[in-house]
């Protein structure tokens, strides 16, 4: 369990942008994560005072606060309509309801963690994550970022037209995947897709070439090999291509 | 920290240290029914509600619940009863370990799903994990159950 | 004597307190002002502790003391939950010099809460000399590394044992000559099966508290299913009398044999011998997972030879069982996975079983439900299902021609006779409910998915035969209710209420009636604990006798106050009465034996079995597999169970679909990896994955009753037989969706994947 000396409820993104350029200071997502460490913080900064736990959908977009939790996405009707379920896909297969109810979009997607299916699925539509001091950051580049003190306020997800479909192999049904696939078909016909838990950063790719996996990195470890995840990953994509068809 | 919440019914004004988990500040409050079975947040046996909500007490700060409405099984025991008496008549309670958060996330279940099939029971409940029973009295103590309450015998 | 309640569904009776959330776990219960009890652990799998220095950690507030291997009481022994003289040899300390595993204890931090604790923990400053680690145990026995080097290491019982060769245990049992009858066969399937370490993985860790009393008694209040082999244990773990120690076992979060060996009951009780004070530990599910009792590895080499027409011969078993870095239940679970896995097959010319049993650098194994049975039906089961598909022959008809059948002689098995055997029953039953001949061996579904079906069967014991003993205590109460005193230990299974159930009927009261109260090694009946299957069999045999000892005292008293003879009068539960004369009510009886009176109402009596009667079960199980990813499913698991009368068929029920399951997740993923420094990688639920309910499929279980005439009502054991058929079963179905036979567990998709695309 990590620990830490002091708890402050953000009154502002400002005030907690501030507190956070402090290195042994830490924000407070759904703690999931967090609770895995053993690590002692100065500073722990909630965000849960700044409203940032809804999800509003207008015309052009929807913009989740980094509050909102994986529970809240796999409910959203809005959200699964325009996607074809995909979000719910993506996360229902995440430990349980009630993790679910606690661990939120901006602490999956600011660790960009390596199996994670959050991060794989938003990756293939047209997304962006709006940061205190960086601004508004398309979602691609962001994952490619390195990690640093900013703070993630919302993911916005444009409605693009696009259609998209969420495929994840898994060795127990409620285990971190041993590969994920986003697959996403753009109103201009093209298509693209993110791999994700290969296990690392989840990239978006090209996949109108038949090798389009070589351009990827696998890696191996006690949930499978690179080999198999990289043949796992060709057969999700056809696997969503079949679904969307 | 200073907190205020519902816990139970009751409004509680309390000092917690900000880092202690809501399962451990439930426990030493004598709500002794939150158990905790592993470290990782996959076992679900520290399930509470938070404002109605199903969630890993053992995951959430205590601090956050502040201004919120906690239930534990103590909080509710009626209906810990009234399901509990299917689950006994299976004799899927087995060690009772994993009892109250599965309870717990049953309560929730049955107020979030409408009729839910066996797929959609199993899905709501995956993250609760137990050991003795291999989940098949559990699902025949819940079907039981459901049928009871629509036909209106509970 | 009314047939009211057994055999029949009736609901625990701790089951309100315990769906209702009840405080009645050992961490509820302990008391508050308890030290905190920790562990540092070894981060090396072999070494020497050449300094460790805890004056830096001692000065942290709050901390009480640390106690290292200078501060070890007594000498070497074992935590082997077992009957004096143990079989596991006397080979640990509490904490030695010696570190044998990543994991092993070095020192123990007792203070007033846990932050000072693990504050401390970190400024102990430890120097180890590193020694290369055994980590294969392949190459364990006679390796010039020792992992048990130390002059004062001791076996106590002739179990082949030799710590100069890493040797555990060491045996071979034969009937015939095997290789004769094996050269002379048409058929001969050989195999090597590697079944993994699996964790238990109850739902409460390991956890006890301890504390002085009144007395200057050290208490020890503990979730254990041995309490009375927890008394021994810390006497020798600690070096005070047997006298001076008391266990008490409250309610148990499920154990599955992992608490049959003394995983933590020595931190806190020596912090409480050191200190005077109340200590208690509670095992994180880390520790439960890197430093406990899981199961043995095993490699089991068979043979299995047949005539062409598939009678089946001879059986040769040879077993390595891999101990980790100690010997807790090493030399006794091996001897199942022969003896309880060639005795399936009836009618063998000849048969031979022998095995090792060897130290490596890991966790120490334990008893772990199935107890190397487990390990032993999977290999044997897998090759009497290769060599049905050698023959050509359907593999339920092989079983019918050579399983065995009531009435039997089974040499394997110590020569017992299947007095109680209904598995042809139950095959019969299974292969009717899955519809095996429709299903087997597959159906092409499309897209690249089959769907197969496989088939196992399975025998268990129900104690250990001249060995285990189980005593109970009746005593009638004012107003005649009764108390039921019992050594055994529910650990959730439902035993307390099974006993109940037993006495209720043997009294004929109602259940309401019998009070059970349980462990207090103080005041309950000596019983050797909860593990073996026994429980139902030779506990419950001595509640048969108890209760009929009881009956006659009660018609004593009644006789007397009646002023007529005993011998004229009978007892219906609720009077004694001389039929059509005058009559006495239990009640009166039993307030009138609290004035003036000298026979007491109160009966011991206890059992022991010379024998271990077998259940039977056959599991079959239909699956579809993924030709393309290798990704399988259970769809339907089908076990038709004979545990002879079925006491409560809610609670046998339910132990089967629990060892199912249990059994599924060995087939499947349960694995415990280390990596080449010998560190557990499957050291949380996160990374060691127990099936959840999206992961059994349908369970459908049904009972087939033999009559065991050596078990109270008729009853065998249930407990452990369920974890022992899917293993082959899947093993079997895999192999007729794919045409390939897996031999090491768990079968993962990517083994299928690589065994059908033709990868290493």
């Amino acid at each position: 369990m990590f620990s830490f000396q002091q708890y402050v409820l953000a009154e502002s993104l400002e005030q907690a942008y501030e507190l956070n350029q402090k290195k042994n200071n830490v924000i407070l997502g759904g703690t999931g994560w967090l609770k895995l460490g053993k690590k002692s913080y100065g500073t722990a900064i909630d965000l849960s005072g700044l409203g940032l736990d809804q999800i509003i959908e207008t015309e052009e977009e929807f913009s989740i606060g980094c509050m909102v939790t994986l529970r809240q996405i796999e409910l959203h009707k809005g959200l699964n309509d325009t996607f074809g379920n995909a979000c719910k896909e993506a996360v229902r297969h995440i430990v349980g309801v009630q993790f679910r109810n606690l661990v939120t979009v901006g602490g999956s997607l600011f660790g960009r963690f390596g199996f994670s299916d959050v991060l794989t699925c938003f990756l293939a539509m047209d997304s962006y994550v709006e940061l205190v001091g960086k601004g508004v950051v398309s979602l691609e580049e962001f994952a490619k970022m390195p990690y640093d003190r900013d703070v993630l306020v919302r993911l916005i997800v444009k409605k693009d037209g696009r259609k998209v479909s969420y495929q994840s192999f898994r060795n127990q049904s409620t285990d971190f995947p041993v590969i994920a696939v986003c697959a996403a078909e753009l109103q201009n016909g093209k298509k693209i897709a993110s791999v994700g838990a290969r296990p690392a950063r989840a990239v978006l790719c090209s996949v109108e070439n038949e090798d389009w996996t070589k351009e990827l990195t696998f890696g191996s470890n006690m949930r499978a090999s690179a080999e198999y995840r990289e043949f796992l990953a060709k057969i999700l994509l056809q696997k969503a291509w079949e679904e969307l068809a | 920290m200073k907190i205020k919440f519902r816990l139970n019914g009751k409004m509680v004004t309390d000092e917690v240290v900000a880092d202690t988990p809501l399962l451990e500040y439930l426990r030493s409050k004598g709500c002794y029914s939150v158990k905790r079975g592993c470290e990782t947040s996959n076992c679900g046996l520290c399930t509470v509600l938070m404002d109605g909500k199903p969630v890993l007490s053992c995951t959430t700060l205590a601090v956050r619940a502040d201004g919120k409405e906690i239930l534990t099984l103590e909080g509710l025991q009626k209906e810990a009863e009234e399901f509990g008496g299917f689950l006994a008549d299976q004799g899927a309670d087995q060690c009772g370990f994993c009892n109250p958060g599965f309870i717990m996330n049953v309560i929730a279940m049955t107020k979030e799903l409408e009729d839910p099939t066996e797929e959609e029971i199993k899905e709501y409940l995956a993250g609760n994990l137990c050991r003795c029973t291999g989940y098949q009295g559990h699902l025949r103590a819940i079907q039981a159950y459901l049928e009871a309450k629509q036909g209106g015998i509970l | 004597m009314k047939n009211q309640f057994v055999n029949k569904p009736v609901r625990k009776k701790d089951a309100m307190a315990l769906v209702t959330g009840k405080p009645v776990y050992t961490d509820d219960i302990a008391p508050k002002d308890c030290l905190i009890c920790k562990v540092l652990r070894s981060p090396i799998a072999h070494g020497i502790i050449e300094e460790i220095n805890t004056a830096i950690a001692e000065k942290v507030p709050g901390v009480e003391c640390i106690l290292t291997y200078e501060d070890n009481p007594g000498g070497r022994f074992t935590m082997a939950g077992q009957t004096y003289p143990e079989p596991s040899p006397y080979d640990r300390l509490i904490l030695d010099k010696r570190v044998r595993y990543v994991g092993d204890a070095v020192a123990i931090v007792a203070g007033d809460d846990e932050k000072a604790v693990d504050k401390a923990l970190k400024l102990i400053k430890v120097k180890y000399r590193e020694i290369p680690a055994i980590l294969d145990f392949r190459t364990a026995k006679d390796n010039e590394i020792l992992v048990h080097p130390e002059e004062d290491w001791k076996s106590l019982c002739p179990v082949g044992a030799d710590n100069k060769r890493n040797l555990c245990a060491s045996a071979s049992d034969a009937l015939g000559n095997v290789d004769e009858i094996l050269a002379d066969c048409d058929f001969v399937v050989e195999g090597v099966y590697h079944t993994k370490a699996n964790q238990q993985a109850m739902m409460e860790t390991f956890r006890t508290y301890s504390y002085m009393d009144t007395f200057g008694r050290l208490n020890v209040v503990s979730s254990t299913q041995v309490p009375f082999h927890v008394r021994r244990i810390l006497s020798n773990a600690l070096g005070i009398p047997k006298s001076q120690i008391r266990v008490v076992k409250p309610r148990i979060g499920g154990g599955f044999g992992a608490k049959q060996t003394v995983v933590t009951e020595v931190y806190p009780a020596l912090v409480t011998m050191k200190t005077g004070k109340p200590a208690k530990i509670i095992y994180t599910r880390e520790e439960s997972q890197i430093a406990s009792s899981p199961r043995h590895e095993m490699e089991v080499t068979v043979k299995v030879g047949a005539n062409k027409d598939g009678k089946i011969r001879a059986i040769s078993v040879y077993t390595l069982s891999n101990t980790g870095a100690f010997g807790e239940h090493g030399p006794t679970t091996v001897g199942l996975s022969g003896h309880k896995s060639i005795p399936l097959y009836s009618g063998l010319e000849a048969y031979r079983f022998s095995y090792d049993v060897v130290y490596s650098n890991v966790c120490s194994a334990g008893a772990y439900r199935g107890y190397g049975a487990t390990q032993g039906i999977f290999a044997v089961e897998s090759a009497v299902n290769e060599l049905a598909a050698k023959l050509h022959m359907d593999p339920v008809k092989l079983r019918e021609m050579n399983m065995v059948r009531e009435g039997m002689i089974m040499p394997a098995y110590y020569g017992e006779t299947a007095n109680s055997c209904a598995l042809d029953r139950c095959l019969s039953r299974a292969k009717e409910m899955i519809k095996w001949d429709e299903k087997y061996p597959c159906k092409d579904m499309g897209n690249g998915k089959v769907r197969s079906v496989g088939v196992a069967m399975a025998m268990q014991g129900s104690g250990i035969s001249s060995c285990d003993v189980g005593s109970v205590t009746l005593k009638v109460n004012d107003d005649g209710f009764y108390s039921l005193m019992v050594g055994c230990t529910d650990m959730g299974t439902g035993c307390d209420t099974i006993l109940a159930q037993m006495a209720a009927d043997c009294l004929d009261c109602d259940l309401d009636k019998i009070v059970v109260s349980g462990v207090d090694t103080d005041v309950s009946p000596y019983d050797c604990g909860s593990y073996a299957s026994s429980t139902t069999y030779v506990t419950g045999m001595a509640v048969v006798k108890t209760a009929e000892k009881l009956r006659e005292k009660i018609c004593e008293n009644g006789a007397a106050l009646l002023q007529v003879e005993k011998e004229e009068v009978e007892f219906d539960g609720n009077r004694v009465f001389v039929p059509g004369g005058p009559e006495i009510s239990l009640k009166d009886i039993a307030n009138q034996a609290m004035c003036n009176n000298t026979n007491a109402l109160e009966v011991t009596e206890q059992h022991s079995s010379p024998v271990s009667p077998p259940p039977f079960m056959v599991g079959m199980v239909e699956i579809e597999l993924d030709k393309i990813t290798g990704q399988y499913e259970i769809l339907d698991y089908v076990a038709v169970v004979d545990c002879g009368t079925v006491i409560n068929p809610n609670l046998a029920r339910v132990q089967t679909e629990g060892g199912l399951v249990q059994g599924i997740g060995m087939a499947m993923y349960e694995d415990v990896i280390y990596n080449e420094k010998g560190k557990n990688y499957s050291s949380s639920f996160m990374q060691y994955k127990i099936p959840t309910r999206l992961d059994m499929g349908t369970l459908r279980v049904e009972f087939e009753s033999s009559y065991e005439p050596t078990g109270p009502f008729g009853a065998k054991s249930i407990g452990e037989i369920v974890i022992n058929t899917p293993n082959p079963a899947i093993a079997h179905a895999v192999f007729n969706a794919t045409g390939l036979w897996f031999k090491e567990l768990p079968i993962t998709p990517e083994k299928v994947w690589r065994g059908l695309h033709g990868k290493n």
